[in-house]
């Protein structure tokens, strides 16, 4: 059993003749924590939706805990181990923080009444709360519903759901684009939680001092394609950006764009 | 603002701005309506100040005028069953118009299996059947009834998961499909002279007993089972409830059939009560019951909304057309002011939430 937990192999989507992902050849560590930056429109977006199945990919590979994988929908990457949060939220604003984190998944009792089986209200409130003290998340009070909370709370929730349940990989799409100073903080807490415990993830930012304090390594995407594959120890913001604009480009990555 | 917990990261907690029950405020129309029309008894030259809710027979036993509670709970029992079912549906994002025509039928179909014999000792004037069809245990008339509600609610349920038509449509179409239906059956012909077993099933007041008991199973399996949940979730976000892995088609088949067997319980209660059944029976019950629903704070758009709502909005509806008839107001008057007041509970509704999402 090797030690990688994700590998796309020429991961390539065009939309017409726009060619938003070209040849994208990644891999992932067990444990590893990456960050994909670029420009607007570098093909960041796509790359994600191939992996977790939100669009069919045009050609490539993508290998997933060792096995092949072409999944038809992110309900089925979910099922497979790959939590995302998106930029839209799944939450249902009707319903409470339980409710949410455990949609889907509830617990219960009595559960020879098929559908009508009864709703374990107490072990989830329980299971919620430790989960948000494990996350680092402060929500002053889990029994209000989504619908009354401000943006960061929701990101929050959205969030403390990905990291509650064991997964082999999370992927977030800009989790903290739309919060305050504080917000952020506590989602990169969350961050921090889920390096500690091991599991791996891909984090989408346009931020570089969040990316610079929370991952292990940086790739970035330029016109579709990959141009660098950068450890954090050996690169600083400045060069970084150098290959965002396209100053630079990696040696292994010449000719690419 | 002076009682605000601060949580690590800014988040704070203003005990103001927690929800009042919806439901309350139903509560508090209610008893507005009721004290309206008992100042309109007093006040209105042709009333003699009569009491609206009060007994003026000056009797030792009671003070209330029990005759005509009765009679409002009595009214709105029957069509607050369905309305029971039509609040599932809504919560999960739908709408069901076929309740009403779907009432017709069932009833129809129903009092074919509970039918009597002997009339007087001569043979039954109204058969449907032969010989065999004829003093049925009374079970089976339920069962048939409820068998038929659920197909009817099978194929609302799977044309709107399947072929994705919204609701609306699918359902109108069914509305039309059960009107014919109920004249089909017997060609047009009333149905009568039930069981006395059958009789018993919508005598006296147990149309109330029976909405009551549906009233707390539908209030405990919207709010502490895993179908109740599941409901709200498809109403509020129907793409984050897939996500989530809930089998969103299976369900909402699911709900429709609910909602069409608590419609067919209806139809087995309104032809017991009235002993007869008859093709233009439940005619504006599926708007009536939605509007029981909708007073009720029950959101058109899915999500919000409970059974205590519905019951209560059920109980505001049944005031208001009881004080109508008592302050001696035409029937047209009535439908036009009854079509106001469900206009106004909407808007009123709305408006409320548009504030409550301000303030959060």
């Amino acid at each position: 059993m090797s030690d990688t937990i994700l590998e796309t192999r020429d991961l390539t989507k065009h939309y017409g003749g726009v060619h938003a992902l070209e040849g994208a050849d990644f891999a992932l560590k067990k444990g590893e924590h990456v960050a994909i930056m670029g420009d607007n429109g570098a093909g960041k977006s796509t790359f994600v939706r191939q992996i977790t199945g939100v669009e069919q990919r045009t050609r490539g590979e993508v290998i997933f805990d060792g096995q092949p994988v072409k999944f038809d929908g992110p309900l089925d990457a979910r099922r497979a181990g790959i939590e995302a949060v998106f930029q839209t939220l799944a939450l249902a604003d009707h319903l409470d923080v339980p409710d949410n984190l455990f949609l889907g998944r509830e617990k219960t009792k009595l559960n020879w009444l098929g559908p009508f089986r009864l709703l374990d209200y107490k072990s989830m409130r329980q299971d919620t709360l430790a989960a948000l003290q494990k996350t680092g998340v402060k929500i002053p009070n889990i029994s209000n519903t989504i619908e009354r909370m401000s943006g960061g709370q929701r990101q929050c929730v959205a969030i403390a759901r990905t990291a509650s349940f064991a997964s082999k990989l999370t992927i977030m799409d800009e989790p903290t684009a739309a919060l305050g100073v504080q917000e952020t903080a506590q989602v990169e807490n969350i961050i921090r939680t889920l390096k500690e415990q091991g599991e791996p993830l891909i984090l989408i930012s346009h931020n570089m001092r969040q990316v610079m304090d929370l991952v292990d390594r940086i790739i970035v995407f330029r016109r579709g394609r990959i141009v660098a594959n950068l450890r954090k120890e050996e690169t600083d913001g400045q060069d970084v950006v150098a290959y965002i604009t396209g100053a630079k480009t990696g040696a292994e990555y010449e000719g690419a764009a | 603002m002076a009682d605000q917990a601060h949580g690590v990261g800014g988040l704070t907690y203003d005990k103001s701005k927690r929800s009042w029950p919806n439901e309350a405020n139903i509560f508090i129309a209610l008893i507005i309506i009721i004290a309206i029309f008992e100042i309109l008894g007093q006040v209105l030259p042709y009333m003699n100040g009569q009491s609206f809710l009060f007994d003026t027979q000056e009797r030792f036993d009671s003070i209330f005028n029990e005759a005509r509670l009765r009679i409002i709970i009595l009214q709105v029992a029957i069509i607050g069953i369905i309305s029971l079912g039509v609040t599932q549906v809504i919560i999960s994002g739908g709408i069901d118009l076929s309740s009403g025509p779907l009432v017709g039928a069932a009833a129809m179909i129903v009092m074919s299996f509970a039918q009597t014999e002997l009339v007087n000792g001569n043979p039954n004037p109204k058969a449907v059947f032969g010989e065999w069809a004829f003093d049925l245990p009374v079970l089976i008339p339920v069962i048939v009834g409820l068998c038929f509600g659920a197909f009817i609610g099978a194929i609302n349920g799977s044309l709107i998961a399947f072929t994705r038509i919204p609701p609306f449509i699918a359902t109108l179409g069914m509305f039309l499909i059960c009107r014919g239906i109920a004249q089909w059956w017997t060609k047009g012909q009333p149905v009568s002279f039930p069981t006395e077993s059958f009789a018993w099933l919508g005598s006296g007041m147990m149309p109330v007993v029976w909405f009551l008991l549906l009233a707390v199973l539908c209030h405990v399996i919207l709010k502490y089972t895993v179908y109740g949940k599941h409901t709200y979730a498809i109403g509020s976000n129907e793409d984050a409830a897939r996500m989530s892995g809930i089998n969103v088609k299976r369900h909402k088949v699911m709900v429709y059939m609910i909602a069409s067997m608590l419609a067919a319980f209806a139809a087995i209660i309104l032809s017991s009560k009235n002993l007869t059944a008859q093709t233009g029976m439940g005619q504006f019950y599926e708007l009536f019951a939605i509007a029981m629903a909708v007073i009720g704070g029950v959101s058109l758009t899915g999500g919000r909304g409970s059974i205590i709502g519905t019951v209560l909005g059920a109980m505001v509806f049944g005031a208001i057309q009881s004080g109508f008839t008592y302050i001696k107001l035409d029937a047209f008057y009535q439908l036009m002011a009854m079509g106001t007041i469900i206009i106004s509970a909407v808007v009123l509704d709305q408006w409320r939430q548009q504030r409550a999402a301000a303030a959060a």
